[in-house]
């Protein structure tokens, strides 16, 4: 193409048209040098756990290297056909948590002897695969996140099936006394890491829909206004199915995550912080009322309050898990032990709930630090999102995304760290498991598809 | 909603920020009580990852670690078997450490702060980290010499140099091989633990620094000789009364010399011969003379009542408080509550060769790094200076009288001064006595300092004494010296 810089007119044309195409190439070349960053690092986390345990490189480290590169890449070349303006941080961060996660459930393998299909890393590495599918799925098919909101009630009937499914006898299973799986024979997964997509997508489209009428109409008692059951309805009951089908797969840490991402939905889709007082007394009181009545609630709440006491630290279900994952993160120190020169095997489930004290005993607080400061990188860009969104919708949608990814990372490693009791979440991307992997790499499709809609409409619309 | 996305936001910032501090308040402020908290097996394992290292007596390895292919990477292994275990102590999976493993864990392991830049290094070159030998002071022909003078008996015997506080020889007997508590399989670890726990014999205590402590017998009249003329109050020629019994005040016992006779001719007897004989009737009337407080002075001036570090940490020798006239005249030769350990007696003899300055006793000549290049060289610390020169050379020449013209004579070597004193202590009414030899050879210029101590009057039925069983062991030991 020949463009003559003489005619005026001509020059805003391409002036237009570079921007058009330069903007955006710019993005996907920042976004292929940082996913090729990412993958650096994660390759010589790779191989520095292979030297650290077993003192050689083994090639086998460049399949799932490789495989995790490949992957990512697709990716990113499906980003440049169709969300060519999508946020350029969001895919590497995401890329070095799940490469970290594979190292260090790779370095897991590796000092219990894994190796082949019976390897974690190696199964990780195949559900990475079939995440980044279906985030490649989510991304080529929904090309304008409003379509979403109108199956709203869709999601919502998605996301209580999902959660109900566990407590179908014969596909559901029970494990470590939480019946939150669904085994089908071939593969066996959690439902409800997909579940809290579909609820985010219900809540995010019900509250744009009925925002007006719950904050303005209804009646005002104690000085603030009661939006109408009419309203409030179909929220409360999901939520309160949500609550009992929770309470009755003793599984803890994903009630609070469904409930916290509720409250905050309300929150913004209102603008009335009395949602988090109502919400969080609510819930104080049910917790309260639990830690009395349900043994396995109290039990928690004991190895939180008094872990190093014997009698918790020897309790079935009490702190052993806890306190050794402390004993973790102190032998890490400042520096770590440096990877595979630790003994992060030691704790139960170290590739999965325990996986931030596994990193944080062989990468030391530095790690930990890092590692925190990536997903808030991540939660950063998310806000983002919903801040320069151009519909209330694709607000909502992009902060409830965010906001569980956020929670999630909150309860699991304030769970480990003692904040909190422990509740047996997966931390997002690191831990192994193929359902969490799933469900976080959908949000980051559907995230990535938000910010493309935001920055293309502002290209498309100058001055908006 | 932009304003409710901020304060969201800022929401989540709160969450994050708590994660910031407890991960902080873990892997910073609280790691030295999770580092030690008795159920986290990683410092236990970390103990044994770092390549620990080795102890030396001379060039020789005693105890090195060995890499073996389980979870703890290097195996301990003793050589010499019971040989070297009173000093090197034991390094076990589950049952503790002690002796030298223990005393100087933080260099063997490499944690010590002087090795700091080692330890950097190490994590920059990423060579494994490695702990500091040590070589001790022990001379293995001399420690060869006591181990085989002591043969079966129950007892020890600590052999040093006066002048520098280097322990040259350190036996407790009977012994133990350290190796049968090294082994990785915890179950082997307690059952052979369990067994020598159990035994009779209690090969696990370390006589020489610790366990009941002894009754010193008659070698305690050397402090208390000290403190008579250190103090100015007698001199070696001064008399007391010379009866062949003495009854004890405010008390129905009596007390007799050994001979059961008066202490030699007269009707009085000098401190010199009191000594040189070990008689106990003039040494209860001295002890009585210069009073429980002076006595505790000197005894404390010798190291009594204190925690001597060799590095091991010693049991405090007893010079007991608030005697009444009786105690205090059986204490004076070393009776009632007076107990001590065979160290305690060692540093009297090596404060005495030593012209009344005593040094600092130890089993550590150095700790060497990697390369077996001193990181610290051996430098002789004052424990103290109990007595003077004069006092010193005083006692000395009545210890030499004593082996030369004495109830000490069965250490003597011919054709050197030996100064001596012995000791036949009482433990109760048909007890066993519990026998004793210390002094130091030759005497004009002393190269060791020794003490034997031999538990049960020297085995089942035999009349034993301090003269008869622990002065010719103990010469053994000074010819072991000389002969270098």
């Amino acid at each position: 193409m020949s463009l003559s810089p003489s005619s005026a007119s001509n020059a805003t044309i391409t002036e237009q048209l570079m921007l058009r195409l330069k903007v955006p190439t710019k993005l996907r070349n920042l976004e292929a040098t940082l996913i090729v960053f990412a993958m650096i690092v994660t390759t010589a986390a790779l191989a520095l756990v292979d030297i650290g345990v077993t003192g050689v490189v083994n090639p086998s480290i460049i399949g799932l290297s490789v495989g995790l590169g490949a992957i990512v890449l697709a990716m990113h070349v499906a980003q440049r056909f169709v969300a060519r303006d999508a946020d350029p941080l969001i895919l590497p961060i995401v890329t070095l948590l799940n490469g970290l996660g594979i190292a260090m459930i790779h370095r897991l393998d590796l000092s219990a002897g894994l190796t082949g299909w019976e390897a974690n890393a190696t199964r990780q590495m195949v559900w990475t695969a079939i995440a980044t599918v279906v985030a490649i799925g989510v991304i080529v098919t929904v090309r304008n996140h409003r379509v979403l909101q109108r199956y709203r009630y869709v999601w919502m009937l998605v996301g209580v099936v999902l959660l109900m499914l566990p407590l179908v006898p014969f596909i559901g299973v029970t494990i470590n006394g939480a019946r939150l799986w669904v085994d089908l024979g071939f593969v066996s997964f959690q439902p409800g890491e997909i579940g809290k997509i579909a609820l985010a997508l219900f809540f995010a489209g019900y509250l744009v829909t009925a925002r007006d009428s719950l904050s303005v109409v209804g009646k005002r008692l104690f000085g603030v206004t009661w939006p109408r059951i009419k309203d409030l309805g179909p929220i409360v009951v999901v939520w309160a199915v949500a609550m009992l089908v929770l309470i009755f797969q003793r599984d803890l840490g994903t009630s609070l995550l469904y409930f916290g991402l509720f409250l905050v939905l309300m929150y913004v889709a209102t603008g009335r912080a009395i949602w988090f007082v109502v919400g969080g007394g609510l819930f104080g009181t049910g917790a309260l009322i639990a830690s009395q009545f349900l043994t396995y609630v109290q039990g928690r709440f004991d190895a939180w309050l008094d872990s190093f006491n014997q009698a918790n630290y020897e309790a079935v279900g009490g702190s052993y898990q806890l306190v050794q994952g402390l004993f973790g993160f102190a032998s890490g120190g400042i520096i770590g032990t440096g990877l595979g020169a630790g003994y992060p095997g030691i704790v139960p489930l170290a590739e999965s709930d325990y996986i931030v004290a596994s990193l944080g005993e062989e990468l030391g607080l530095v790690g930990v630090f890092a590692i925190l400061a990536l997903y808030l990188l991540f939660v950063a860009r998310g806000i983002r999102i919903g801040v320069n969104g151009s519909d209330d919708f694709g607000r909502l949608l992009a902060v409830g995304l965010t906001f569980v990814i956020a929670l999630q990372v909150f309860i699991v490693v304030g769970g480990v760290t003692r904040v909190i009791p422990v509740t047996g979440l997966t931390t997002p991307f690191l831990a192994a498991g193929g359902s969490s992997l799933v469900a976080n790499w959908i949000i980051v499709a559907l995230l990535l598809r938000l910010s493309d809609t935001v920055r293309h409409q502002r290209e498309a619309v100058p001055g908006a | 909603m932009i304003k409710e996305l901020r304060r969201v936001s800022i929401g989540i910032g709160v969450l994050f920020g708590a994660l910031f501090v407890s991960t902080t308040v873990i892997q910073v402020f609280q790691v030295d009580n999770l580092r030690v908290d008795p159920r986290n097996v990683r410092t236990l394992y970390d103990s044994y990852a770092t390549e620990r290292g080795s102890i030396l007596v001379g060039s020789t390895l005693i105890a090195e670690s060995v890499p073996v292919d389980d979870v703890y990477r290097y195996q301990r292994t003793y050589h010499g078997g019971g040989l070297y275990a009173p000093v090197t102590g034991y390094f076990t999976v589950n049952q503790g450490v002690n002796g030298i493993e223990f005393a100087m864990n933080d260099k063997l392991s490499g944690q010590s702060n002087s090795q700091f830049f080692d330890q950097i290094i190490a994590l920059v070159s990423g060579t494994d980290p490695r702990g500091a030998s040590v070589k001790l002071t022990i001379n293995a022909a001399v420690q060869q010499a006591a181990r085989d003078a002591l043969g079966e008996l129950t007892g020890a015997a600590i052999a040093i140099e006066p002048s520098t506080g280097r322990i040259l020889a350190f036996v407790s007997t009977p012994t133990f091989d350290p190796n049968d508590l090294a082994s990785h399989d915890s179950d082997v670890v307690r059952s052979n633990y369990d067994a020598l726990l159990n035994s009779t014999a209690r090969p696990l205590i370390n006589r020489a620094i610790g366990g009941d402590l002894y009754h010193p017998g008659s070698v305690f009249k050397l402090v208390v000789a000290a403190a008579a003329i250190d103090s100015g109050m007698m001199s070696a020629q001064s008399t007391v009364p010379n009866p062949s019994k003495l009854d004890l005040p405010l008390s129905n016992s009596t007390i007799y010399n050994a001979s059961d006779t008066s202490c030699g001719p007269g009707r009085s007897v000098t401190i010199a011969t009191a000594l040189r004989l070990s008689c106990n009737i003039p040494f209860a009337q001295i002890g009585v003379q210069l009073g429980e407080a002076r006595l505790r002075d000197y005894a404390e001036a010798f190291g009594f009542g204190a925690t001597v570090e060799v590095p091991m940490k010693t049991t405090p020798s007893i010079f007991p408080a608030g005697m009444d006239d009786a105690q205090l005249m059986l204490s004076s030769f070393g009776q009632f509550d007076v107990r001590v350990t065979p160290l305690q007696i060692a540093m009297v003899s090596s404060a005495i060769a030593n012209g009344g300055l005593l040094m600092a006793p130890t089993v550590v000549d150095s700790v060497l790094a990697r390369d077996l290049s001193p990181l610290s060289p051996f430098t002789p610390v004052e424990y103290g200076d109990p007595i003077s020169a004069d006092t010193a050379r005083i006692l000395r020449d009545m210890m030499v009288d004593g082996v030369a013209d004495g109830v000490a004579n069965g250490a003597q070597i011919p054709g050197i001064a030996v100064a001596g004193k012995t000791g036949t202590a009482e433990n109760g009414v048909d007890q066993p006595y519990t026998l004793w030899f210390t002094g130091f050879a030759p005497a004009e210029n002393p190269r060791v300092a020794v003490v034997v101590v031999v538990e049960n009057s020297g085995g089942k039925g035999t009349p034993g004494t301090g003269n008869s069983v622990a002065a010719p062991i103990a010469r053994k030991i000074m010819e072991a010296v000389l002969a270098q």
